[in-house]
């Protein structure tokens, strides 16, 4: 009797409608750093509501595949999700996203074959689900395989790749036109009278699996958080395109709501590069040999090397210092050490703050993850249009891993690949200690006249020992 | 009709997602990137549908595979994001 209405309908749909509320609340509660850990509480309330209350429905008859499949796919998640270390955590954010984008994509298979009539607006639904879902599944496994160095970093260009590319896209949209309608073109012309929906739904998985892989192989490493944005805002339309495959409105809302908030993050981080996001896809920035275009015929001069010890009496003297995070910090786990130099230059009486461009490091936010989790305060954190109308104050800055993101040729040399990009404009600090390996040049291949610049100091070595090295300095 | 009903719910979640998101700061980004991302995974929901449903065995194993990955993503997802946001202190 209770399970009854448990099962209706009605219960079952305004129990969906709270799941979406709970998902709304969630999201809005993660817009502050005091209330987001609630927020994603919240959303896990809801997520649990929805699976609790399907689980409870009349259409299911047997429970042992699906507990296998929650338990299963539970454990796997929390072992990923409590092992992994911050700093690789642009991999695992990719994985997920990927997985999301699979699992829709099964969802909607799932669905064809479970099918007992013929319904256009089911087949325009699995079609675009698998679709999406399928681009998402393999475009993330790529940006995956490229972030944790698996496959080499470097866009992958090839002649005819944008016509290919092009092709795919073609051929998928004939594709489903033919899986929709059930009008299939191959049994028109050669009588291949045995080509079915099912047929045509794995090549449709093919297509997109292909698609997924030729959009994703181009980007290069400085570009990484436009296309892992980009593929949260799949793995979110692929869930709301199972939506439709199955006429349920939460997948649709939370699907939906994901897919706003990947595009917002998409958008962010296109202007943060002052790039379209077109030319993000297919620009293969990186890939060209960046010398022709900027500093060929320009003088470069020498650059300044330091030691720790010299930089240790310029850094006890100042009394502004701004720490410019890049992804070498995080290459080089430097973050503690960046931290405890931090709090000792605060004893010392200077006034610290860390300057956090939005596309530093592999994805947005990633650089800030990384200072938490050195715990450092978050209010001390400031964007670059908050800190370069006071550059010319700041006494000293300390670039750690980081190239692009403060290259004045953004501002000063027109024939560079990066002019116009808004960059934290470092150089016009009194002094800024630059730490890098070696003069080899960043991950988008471009020069940086930053480093040949009067004012720059250039710190060789591992960040991490250079900014350790500072540490013992203060210390003694 | 019931499709029409769909999309009108598909446009007023976006344009909810969009006022939602816009405000977010960027020492933010990566939860809330993590965050809904496990919101993504409510494909679970159809996902359970499929695998426990009466129907056959292929959908069944497409299924539960489903149910698998999406698990995987709801679960890993909602713990990252709260591992990440404990860490996100003002001194």
């Amino acid at each position: 009797m209770i399970l009854e209405v448990f099962q209706n309908n009605t219960f079952i749909n305004l129990s969906y409608i709270l799941a979406s509320v709970l998902f709304i609340f969630g999201l809005k509660m993660l817009s502050s750093p005091d209330t987001a850990q609630r927020g994603n509480f919240v959303s896990s309330l809801g997520m649990l509501l929805a699976v609790v209350v399907t689980l409870l429905s009349k259409e299911i008859v047997s429970f042992q595949f699906i507990l296998l499949g929650l338990i299963g796919g539970g454990v796997v998640g929390a072992i990923a999700a409590l092992r992994i270390k911050m700093t690789s955590m642009p991999e695992l954010v990719a994985l997920l996203n990927g997985f999301g984008g699979a699992s829709s994509l099964l969802v909607a298979s799932a669905e064809l074959f479970a099918l007992t009539t013929s319904n256009l607006v089911a087949m325009i639904a699995i079609g675009i689900a698998t679709i999406i879902g399928g681009v998402t599944f393999s475009g993330s496994l790529i940006a995956f395989g490229k972030l944790s160095e698996i496959m080499p970093g470097k866009p992958y260009l090839f002649i005819g790749q944008k016509i290919l590319t092009a092709l795919v896209i073609l051929l998928l949209l004939l594709l489903l036109f033919q899986f929709c309608s059930g009008i299939f073109f191959a049994e028109i012309l050669f009588g291949f009278d045995w080509i079915n929906e099912q047929y045509a739904l794995i090549l449709l998985i093919a297509l997109s699996l292909l698609l997924g892989i030729l959009l994703a192989i181009p980007i290069g490493g400085a570009d990484m958080p436009v296309i892992i944005a980009l593929l949260n805002s799949y793995s979110g339309l692929a869930a709301c395109a199972a939506g439709f495959v199955i006429g349920n409105n939460v997948l649709i809302v939370a699907g939906s709501l994901v897919g706003a908030s990947g595009l917002i993050l998409t958008n962010i981080m296109c202007k943060a590069m002052n790039r379209s996001l077109l030319n993000v896809l297919f620009g293969g920035f990186g890939a060209t040999d960046s010398s022709s275009s900027s500093g060929e015929g320009k003088v470069q001069g020498d650059v300044n090397p330091i030691n720790i010890g010299d930089s240790y009496l310029i850094l006890e003297a100042a009394s502004s210092v701004l720490i410019v995070p890049g992804y070498g910090m995080a290459v080089s786990q430097a973050q503690h050490s960046v931290r405890e130099l931090g709090e000792l230059l605060q004893d010392n009486g200077c006034d610290v703050k860390y300057a956090i461009h939005p596309v530093a490091g592999r994805m947005p936010g990633h650089m800030n993850v990384l200072l938490a989790e050195a715990n450092v305060s978050y209010d001390v954190l400031v964007e670059p249009q908050d800190v370069n109308p006071i550059m010319d104050t700041i006494d000293a800055c300390i670039v750690i891993g980081a190239n692009d993101v403060v290259n004045p040729d953004a501002r000063e040399d027109e024939s560079s690949p990066i002019y116009g990009m808004p960059v934290i404009e470092v150089d016009r600090a009194k002094t800024v200690f630059v730490l890098k390996r070696s003069m080899a040049s960043g991950f988008a291949g471009i020069q940086n006249s930053l480093f040949f610049k009067q004012n720059t100091r250039m710190l060789f070595g591992d960040a991490k020992e250079s900014v350790s090295g500072l540490v013992s300095e203060f210390k003694s | 009709m019931e499709m029409m009903l769909l999309l009108f719910v598909l446009v007023l979640s976006i344009f909810l997602g969009f006022e939602l998101i816009n405000k977010v700061p960027s020492t933010l980004h990566t939860p809330l990137m993590s965050g809904a991302n496990a919101i993504s995974g409510i494909t679970l929901v159809g996902a359970i549908l499929s695998s426990g449903g009466d129907s056959s065995s292929i959908t069944i194993t497409l299924g539960t595979i489903a149910v698998f990955l999406a698990s995987l993503n709801v679960v890993g997802g909602y713990l990252v994001t709260n591992r990440m946001l404990r860490m996100f202190k003002k001194k």
